[in-house]
């Protein structure tokens, strides 16, 4: 804990008769961006609702209502109905659940291999830090959208094969990244310090350089969730991933596109959800990195 | 001694793309034999045929041979520009996919071209103006134009140019107003990108000392921009760029489907739900390895821009 408080004291030089650790100055200078807490407030609405989607809506987002089809946005239908009459709100609520997962299940599981992978390769260097960065390389030969349709296509269209092919192409750039911030950590003085003091390498790993990786980390992922929903939806847009008529919001703009001439609806509004959702994630993600960047004023 | 060290430099890139791309046809190789469940010669021959047909095409395809056999057999013809034939379309991969190619190029090309400029001019303008409305107004459309997925932004196009205007044709490739809405929609996200990187990196180069020293000879400041800060700042400019058009050559696939344009990702796509095994390898190959080629050019152009990665 200590070295955290150190680093925020010098982070915020003049600040050292008051020492505040630099998280705190951190959430402190977050806190001050109205556009961004305006965005947080609004992303966990939008989760509550897509979580009580249920309690939201009274409609279901399956079952057929042919006498309320193709209607257009409405008091009772606010986002309109489609073709067999379900509520596109509804539908766009429950579909939230799979996007939303995908989103961050697959950039969670990115972290999870690529913060170790990452951590060993930049802090061991030699032979296993070849080894991984040659592998991360190859897949970074293969272009995102293209090696997640074929990964997909080859395991098999259902969600959890999404969430592993986005995890997949995503997980290179995130072991690159921890492994740069490691390899430069590994040699500073503090890090020299605790190991001539005799602590062992996973002491350092998780005590001293781990601390240092997340800040970047954590804006990397905000934006990497952003991009993961698209991924998905892209690939559900597609005709991959999650099948109907599950709703999923790249499946129903997909859907939408046949009937742009007489129910713009249907294709307008999971785009505009997409849309908003990416949006206020990237907004974030840049608040984060103002927030942890020492040169941008509060 | 630079071109010496120049040269050192390019060819160990060189070298490294070589082996990058054997690894990558190595890696589809046995993505396509081994991991794929099911077997290649009946999934081709579909559900009606004999035993006997999936047996020819079985041999044609050299499916009878040993594993190791057929990858040198593949690693052989791959080096001599044969990638076999497309199942679907009866004539050589290489053939299918340079027909495809230039309509891909196309929008590549222009759309990069048109959003990187759109993404520079706006990225300088937020930078100079910092913490003016300039600025503000600059950040709100990047991040917007950022956040738009590329789906919803051709579909939108299509709602109201097509549908509601009636001034564009919606799909297809056979006149110059075809390529309007494609490449505004890849343009878009491409200016976005563009500009907030300029902008970044334009604020970081601002306030280096050499800018400062120009600033206080009493240099113009057009001058100090155009002569001293602009070239650092596209440095990691070319990088991106470099991406973009590295991963649109093979992977507009979303813009290409919605606007039924015949290009390399229409192609990738449809061999994959075709199961067009050969094809589906020429694609993903031919893909990665004009992605890993357009990023030996960066890393190349890179070394002229900025002589410190000569030494690196």
């Amino acid at each position: 804990m200590s070295e955290r408080a150190v680093a925020g004291s010098v982070d915020a030089a003049g600040l050292r008769e008051r020492p505040t650790g630099l998280y705190t100055l951190v959430v402190m200078k977050f806190a001050r961006n109205r556009v961004a807490l305006f965005g947080l407030a609004c992303l966990l609405l939008i989760l509550l609702a897509v979580v009580f989607a249920p309690r939201v809506t009274p409609y279901d987002p399956i079952q057929k209502d042919t006498p309320a089809r193709n209607q257009a946005p409405s008091l009772l239908h606010p986002f309109g109905t489609d073709k067999l009459g379900r509520d596109i709100l509804s539908r766009v609520l429950y579909g939230g659940r799979v996007s939303l997962q995908v989103g961050f299940l697959s950039i969670g599981l990115a972290v999870v291999v690529s913060v170790p992978l990452g951590l060993l390769a930049g802090f061991f260097g030699g032979l296993l830090d070849n080894a991984v960065m040659r592998v991360m390389d190859l897949i970074l030969a293969f272009p995102g959208l293209i090696l997640a349709i074929w990964l997909v296509s080859l395991l098999g269209s259902n969600m959890v094969n999404v969430v592993i092919a986005i995890a997949f192409f995503t997980l290179p750039t995130y072991a690159r990244l921890i492994r740069g911030i490691t390899l430069s950590i590994r040699e500073m003085e503090y890090v020299v310090a605790a190991r001539s003091m005799g602590a062992s390498s996973p002491r350092i790993m998780f005590y001293h350089i781990l601390p240092g990786v997340l800040g970047p980390m954590i804006v990397v992922t905000t934006l990497g969730v952003s991009g993961a929903i698209v991924a998905g939806a892209s690939l559900s847009f597609l005709g991959l991933g999650v099948r109907p008529p599950t709703p999923e919001w790249g499946a129903m703009l997909a859907d939408g596109r046949n009937y742009l001439r007489t129910q713009w609806w249907i294709a307008v509004f999971p785009g505009m959800t997409i849309t908003l959702v990416v949006l206020i994630l990237n907004i974030i993600g840049d608040a984060l990195r103002d927030a942890l960047d020492p040169n941008v004023r509060a | 001694m630079v071109g010496g060290f120049m040269s050192k430099y390019i060819l160990r890139r060189i070298l490294i793309a070589f082996p990058l791309i054997l690894a990558v046809t190595t890696v589809v190789f046995v993505m396509l034999r081994v991991a794929l469940p099911g077997d290649p010669a009946k999934l081709m021959a579909g559900d009606r045929a004999s035993p006997e047909q999936v047996e020819i095409i079985r041999r044609k395809l050299g499916l009878d041979r040993p594993v190791i056999e057929q990858y040198f057999i593949f690693l052989r013809n791959f080096a001599q520009g044969d990638l076999g034939r497309s199942v679907k379309f009866r004539e050589p991969v290489l053939g299918v996919i340079a027909k495809a190619f230039p309509f891909t190029a196309k929008i590549t090309l222009l759309s990069v071209t048109v959003g990187t400029t759109i993404g520079l001019l706006i990225g300088i303008m937020t930078a100079v103006y910092q913490r003016t409305w300039i600025d503000n107004v600059g950040i709100v459309v990047t991040v917007f134009f950022f956040s738009i997925p590329t789906f919803w932004l051709g579909l939108m196009l299509i709602l109201i140019f097509a549908v509601g205007l009636r001034v564009l044709p919606v799909q297809g490739a056979s006149s110059w107003r075809h390529f309007i809405m494609p490449v505004a929609t890849l343009a878009v996200g491409q200016s976005a990108l563009i500009a907030r990187l300029t902008r970044s990196s334009m604020i970081e180069v601002l306030s280096t000392d050499y800018v400062r020293t120009a600033r206080s000879k009493g240099l113009a400041p057009r001058r100090v921009l155009a002569s001293h800060a602009l070239q650092n700042t596209l440095i990691p400019v070319i990088t991106v760029v470099g991406l973009s058009v590295g991963g649109l050559l093979g992977g507009a696939v979303i813009t290409e489907s919605i606007f039924g344009l015949p290009g390399v990702g229409r192609l990738a796509i449809d061999a994959i739900s075709n199961r067009d095994y050969p094809m589906i390898q020429g694609t993903v190959i031919l893909v990665a390895a004009s992605f890993v080629f357009v990023n030996l050019l960066v890393d190349i152009i890179y070394a002229f821009v900025d002589p410190r990665i000569r030494y690196e």
